[in-house]
């Protein structure tokens, strides 16, 4: 099965490419990238390729997305493997990366395997499983990195459960080094948060909701890296939502220290005054901060302090949402929003496409040591084609996804993914795309 | 006037418009409680649900009396434990509730924000009777009739509000309330128990109890919670008293005729001395009791449509 992508703009961050070109992909693989590639097929083996016009559309690497929640096994009402992955394509991701909080924790290698077996049989998107730091993160005793490393996970984090532990973290990022493995921390001191709801400050003192303060990211970003520049190892700080986390990432980049980071498009689209409807869908942990916050967030997008967009995909049930805000659950439903929500950083003018698609593909892959986000020739077929103009409106009953917790409902956007290949085989299209 | 909204969930959705009728409509109900028999026919037929979730004896047997007052039907539920824990949601109940076909809901809930979501819901009227820390509009409303009572007037008054400003929701309520009818208002209490960013809301912020009661008119003092002292907000009841205790001594800080608030229940010589809380010159903490009911009966009769 050949398939030969033509006409459109190729962007390629991993090898700095940004023109016109066709892209001819042979089993499963990218095996040509060229200008006019079909003229010079046409002559020779014709009839046999499959040719997409993909004129005024963008091609680039299969997005990424690092900082995701399945929900399977345990919590098959949220999320399961199939639906998640389902969610992941029709948003123009080949790859996610799902965390380990699941029910049970994925804390050791046959929830690893499970997970990729469920995968495998969804035959979507790639998926790749992150471990527990802890076991059943509980911050007190580490997994078996190297067990669950040879079972296939890519990173380590304890996710929303931050490890308080700073001998713990010294250990576990000392240990993770050594294997390769990358640690993704959830910045949040739990002392600092003490059971807050929304971001501490005029809105948190008007609703009567319980702050989280700053402070509480930032205390444990500074946390971080200091030991990770200790122990000279490295640390990935999950969903940045503060200036002052940004200032202390782009300080210690400043410094050439290993550090890196992602935000997650919420933190520089919403703010805390939406939490004035008291709507549960705009709770999320961190939480939604000041305008301040969000010009930061996206400066620190625009100077490379942070170098990955990941949605944080929480998918819930309505019953986890539809009760009181007090105990209603944290998190958005993002795959089939995310990269819509980005390509507003493009028409606002804060990100060129080629960065943008950077931290969507080429720096994830990059910062979970994976084999993708390029479009050399020899690689993976895995690519995402956007139309950057399409307008549409976001409809949670037509998410693919489980969760239909989203605050975006019914936001009008520009430009989404309308086609989704992965190894080779189209696995999501628009039916308004034409093939 | 007609009275347009459909629920009464927080001074901050009302119009100085909106309150200066509430407040006229509850000060013509006021001689019906000292009547012989306190009982008019306004509302027969109509009911009213008080749906608390949280423990209450003033607020709940307030707006008890007041429905009663007027003739209307009223059915407490005291759900001593959270929806959450009680295993139906809030929503559910709330629906079952409307399915009986009521006519005024009134909320108590330990979650700011609950009373909002059933009036999203809901074709009845809500009463917020008190959310977690954000509004106890009906509270407001008491305080502004028994203010304007003592005084003849509200704009142009100092009014110190002291003590736990973060978990009160009386304070949100007064601030937004007595701030559109024109009065200057200060606060006072330990940094600890002062919310992050509410000089925004318009209001000047002091650490000491005397520095804020100066010239006051109104002197409005805060229920510590016993409990909060576990949570290191304030080191103890014995410290907390020696500085934020309204006293003969200080009071004399404010204007000779300062009028002492207090939205109950109080800590006798905690954060009111009971010689100032007792003494009839200066407080009008039964005063504020009193109003309560006819506030409440003003609701409940404008949001039945009762004025139309």
């Amino acid at each position: 099965m050949k398939l030969l992508l033509t006409g459109s703009r190729v962007i390629d961050p991993s090898q700095k490419m940004d023109a016109v070109a066709d892209v001819l992909l042979e089993n499963g693989k990218i095996t040509q990238i060229a200008p006019d590639l079909a003229k010079t097929l046409d002559s020779k083996s014709s009839g046999k390729i499959k040719t997409i016009d993909l004129a005024s559309m963008i091609v680039v690497p299969g997005l990424i997305d690092m900082h995701t929640h399945l929900r399977e096994p345990g919590l098959e009402y949220k999320e399961t493997i199939a639906s998640g992955s389902a969610a992941a394509v029709a948003g123009g991701f080949t790859s996610v990366a799902c965390m380990p909080n699941s029910s049970p924790i994925n804390d050791n290698r046959s929830i690893t395997e499970f997970i990729k077996r469920k995968a495998a049989e969804a035959a979507l998107a790639n998926v790749y499983p992150i471990g527990a730091i802890s076991k059943d993160s509980a911050g007190s005793q580490l997994t078996e990195f190297w067990d669950l490393k040879e079972a296939g996970i890519v990173a380590l984090s304890d996710d929303g459960k931050p490890v308080m532990d700073a001998a713990l973290m010294r250990r576990a990022l000392e240990y993770a080094f050594s294997l390769g493995l990358p640690v993704i921390s959830h910045c949040e001191d739990i002392n600092l948060s003490g059971g807050g709801l929304i971001n501490e400050g005029f809105y948190s003192t008007i609703l009567g909701l319980r702050g989280i303060p700053s402070i509480a990211e930032e205390a444990m970003v500074a946390r971080d890296i200091l030991i990770a520049e200790f122990t000279k190892t490295s640390v990935h700080i999950a969903h940045v939502s503060t200036a002052g986390s940004v200032r202390l990432i782009r300080e210690a980049k400043k410094r050439d220290l290993p550090i890196t980071a992602e935000t997650a498009p919420h933190y520089f689209t919403l703010t805390d005054e939406s939490m004035q409807s008291y709507d549960t869908n705009f709770k999320v942990n961190p939480p939604l901060r000041s305008p301040d916050d969000l010009a930061a967030i996206k400066e620190g997008l625009a100077d490379g302090t942070l170098d990955a967009i990941a949605c944080d995909h929480a998918p819930h049930g309505r019953t986890d949402k539809e009760v009181e805000f007090e105990y209603a659950a944290c998190g958005i439903s993002g795959l089939e929003t995310s990269l819509s929500l980005s390509l507003q950083l493009i028409h606002d003018g804060v990100l060129a496409l080629p960065e943008l698609i950077a931290k969507m593909s080429t720096n994830p892959a990059r910062i979970l040591n994976l084999s993708k986000g390029t479009l050399k020739a020899g690689s993976d077929g895995d690519i995402t084609v956007i139309d950057p103009q399409l307008k549409w409106t976001v409809d949670v009953k037509a998410f693919c996804s489980r969760g239909k917790n989203s605050p975006f409902h019914g936001r009008q956007m520009q430009g989404r993914a309308v086609l989704t290949i992965v190894g080779g085989d189209i696995k999501f299209a628009l039916p308004s795309l034409k093939l | 006037m007609k009275f347009e909204k459909k629920d009464i969930l927080g001074m901050k959705d009302l119009s100085v418009d909106e309150i200066n009728l509430i407040l006229e409509t509850a000060e013509s109900f006021l001689e019906i409680s000292t009547r012989e028999i306190k009982k008019v026919p306004t509302l027969r037929g109509k009911s009213v649900i008080n749906l608390f979730y949280e423990a209450s004896t003033r607020t709940r047997t307030s707006f008890e009396i007041a429905g009663k007052r007027l003739s209307a039907d009223t059915i407490n539920i005291s759900a001593s434990t959270s929806s959450v824990v009680k295993g139906e949601t809030l929503i559910d109940t709330a629906r079952n509730l409307e399915a009986m076909n009521p006519d005024v809901i009134v909320i108590r809930h330990s979650a700011a924000g609950a009373p909002h979501m059933l009036a999203k819901l809901l074709r009845q009227s809500i009463i917020n009777a008190g959310d977690g820390a954000h509004e106890h509009p009906t509270q407001a409303l008491l305080d502004m009739m028994t203010i304007k009572e003592k005084k003849g007037r509200v704009a142009g008054l100092k009014v110190a509000i002291v003590g736990d400003i973060m978990h009160s929701r009386v304070a949100r309520s007064n601030i937004y309330g007595l701030s559109k009818m024109g009065a200057k208002i200060v606060l006072a209490g330990p940094a600890t128990m002062l919310p992050r960013n509410i000089e925004q809301m318009g209001v000047k912020v002091h650490s000491k109890l005397e520095d804020a009661i100066v010239d006051a008119d109104v002197v409005m003092m805060l229920r510590i919670q016993l409990e909060r002292q576990n949570q290191s907000i304030f080191p103890s009841l014995r410290e907390y008293s020696q500085h934020y205790c309204l006293n003969r001594t200080n009071i004399k800080l404010a204007k000779k005729d300062v009028i002492v608030m207090h939205p109950g229940p109080i800590n006798r010589g905690v954060e009111i001395s009971p010689d100032i809380a007792d003494d009839p010159s200066c407080s009008v903490i039964l005063d504020q009791v009193n109003n309560g009911v006819a506030v409440r009966m003003a609701l409940l009769y404008l949001l039945t449509g009762g004025n139309e």
